[in-house]
């Protein structure tokens, strides 16, 4: 059976080129970057030539670069940073956006329990958080304004240029969390007012367990993991060059096709949108519009998630839902709840997310599969039974 | 894997599918908020009180659908009687298990069946020992792995 990976916001299969890019360094070129000898400073070269290259590619300075292991570091340390900074001068507030990864959610959430208030911005039904909103929450005591780039779950991309150019006029630091967006739409920190940044390597073709904190000149941040006295003396731990290595070539070859990789996954996500809106009593998650190219999320009434991934799955589609069974939980994914979906809408999502590998013939065989698929889940769905039939006017 | 292969057959092959037209009980439990609905129609020999025939039609995840398919087979053929002492343990096993966080669909397929047998019964007048019917008669959300 062919594997048709549409799960792209999950993680990426890494691009053959940053494999080739990687593997010296496992077995030939394995030196601490730290060392002196003649493989530590190999090592420690090709570890400056990532910096420098990723910067090139965001257009800010090596010196701005801090490598991590992953998004969810990079989050947990700007916020805990920003906060602890926050605490020091008597700012205990914090703004954020109702539908923020969870990696930045549950770390507002713990200064929250320590005391600090925290101001959750209405995403509305177009998952946009709307700036007016954040020039009203804006006090005096905000220590630290944190919105993503472009949501995970339903792609909707925030006004960070506004955003960034509201926090710069009231000096308030501003963190986005842009794991998303990097090396899918522009990301240019020239243009873009941010503080702090948030990256991962594997949602870009690059490998897992590697990622970026950007942090702008003149800006403070505090150390997260203590140690030694590697990244600047910011971020202890012996660098994982092949890692960064991997995500340098990965950001490369993501920035240089941006457009036509844009152009391409647009193209093919609109055919999934037109298509699949053709079954009746569906819904588009999100603004259709101002989303990333690749993110599709539609939810189908009458039908739980779980049970179109699984059969999905069984014809060789990867694919995600934000039902309440997918998550491990009874509650389905705050996501849909804060664009206002009610529960019962929220069970029956699912989203694809395209990559620059996905092809039309995947595509058009995915749409002939989730159409079968619905429609034979609704054929013995007690919900559905009712509407055809009658007995209720609505399926929900 | 989420789901072990007996529970993932029952889940690509559900059976029983459907409903009975003329049902002597119909039993309808969840609701679409916590993301199950299980509908079970039942066909009663009246003269021996056998369950001749049982449908059901189920919204809800992988092992809302495959709990319900594996009650309707242990109740079909059984005395009415039999069929009401269904626990929620028994569907588990049957299944050879659930994970934890699913337990609480094998609970619905229990409470489905009651609520048919129920239905028919007071459609019929039979006399009952509401006991039987109290919700975690059988011990309700057991764990069972």
């Amino acid at each position: 059976m062919k594997t048709i990976y549409l799960d792209n916001a999950g993680t990426t299969q890494m691009s053959p080129e940053v494999k080739k890019a990687m593997l010296p360094f496992f077995d030939e070129e394995y030196g601490n970057a730290s060392s002196l000898h003649f493989l530590g400073q190999k090592a420690r070269e090709r570890l400056e030539e990532a910096r420098a290259d990723i910067a090139k590619c965001l257009n800010c300075l090596p010196e701005e670069i801090f490598f991590t292991s992953g998004g969810s570091e990079s989050d947990n340390w700007a916020i805990t940073s920003a906060c602890r900074e926050g605490e020091r001068k008597g700012k205990k507030h914090i703004i954020t956006s109702a539908f923020e990864h969870h990696a930045v959610l549950n770390t507002v959430k713990r200064f929250e329990r320590e005391g600090f208030r925290v101001t959750y911005l209405p995403v509305y039904e177009n998952g946009i958080v709307k700036v007016e909103d954040l020039q009203n929450a804006l006090t005096d005591d905000t220590a630290l304004v944190t919105i993503m780039f472009a949501n995970n779950e339903i792609g909707t991309i925030q006004p960070i240029e506004e955003i960034g150019k509201i926090c710069k006029e009231k000096g308030v630091l501003f963190h986005c969390d842009a794991v998303q967006a990097v090396g899918h739409v522009e990301v240019d920190l020239q243009k873009l007012p941010v503080d702090m940044l948030s990256i991962s390597a594997h949602k870009f073709h690059g490998p897992k367990g590697v990622g970026v904190l950007f942090k702008r000149k003149g800006k403070r941040i505090e150390s997260f993991i203590l140690g030694g006295t590697q990244e600047m003396n910011k971020r202890a731990g012996t660098e994982n060059v092949a890692g960064c290595v991997g995500m340098a070539v990965a950001l490369k070859e993501a920035c240089k096709n941006l457009k036509e990789n844009n152009e391409h996954e647009k193209r093919l996500r609109d055919k999934l949108f037109d298509e699949l809106s053709k079954i009746p009593h569906s819904r588009i998650n999100g603004d259709r519009i101002n989303r990333l190219p690749n993110n599709f999320n539609m939810s189908f009434e009458g039908i739980e998630g779980e049970g179109l991934i699984l059969l999905l799955s069984d014809s060789g589609i990867c694919s995600s839902s934000g039902s309440a069974c997918t998550s491990g939980s009874l509650d389905p994914s705050h996501v849909l709840l804060s664009i206002g979906l009610i529960h019962d809408v929220a069970h029956g999502s699912l989203r694809l997310t395209l990559s620059r590998f996905t092809t039309e013939e995947e595509i058009d065989f995915t749409i002939k599969e989730v159409k079968r698929i619905v429609e034979y889940l609704r054929s013995f769905s007690p919900l559905w039974k009712d509407y055809e039939k009658g007995v209720k006017k609505h399926v929900i | 894997m989420l789901y072990n292969e007996k529970v993932m057959d029952h889940f690509r092959n559900p059976r029983n599918v459907g409903e009975i037209e003329d049902a002597d009980g119909v039993g309808e439990v969840g609701n679409a908020k916590c993301g199950d609905i299980m509908k079970m129609w039942i066909k009663v020999d009246k003269e021996k009180m056998i369950i001749e025939d049982v449908k059901f039609m189920t919204f809800g995840c992988g092992s809302a659908i495959a709990t319900s398919s594996i009650a309707t087979e242990m109740i079909k053929g059984q005395p009415v009687e039999k069929a009401l002492e269904l626990s929620n343990k028994a569907v588990v096993e049957a299944l050879g298990g659930l994970p934890a966080y699913k337990l609480h669909c094998s609970v619905l397929a229990e409470e489905a069946v009651k609520a048919a047998v129920k239905d028919f019964y007071d459609k019929n007048g039979i006399e009952y020992d509401k006991e039987k019917f109290k919700p975690g008669f059988h011990g309700g959300e057991e764990e069972v792995s």
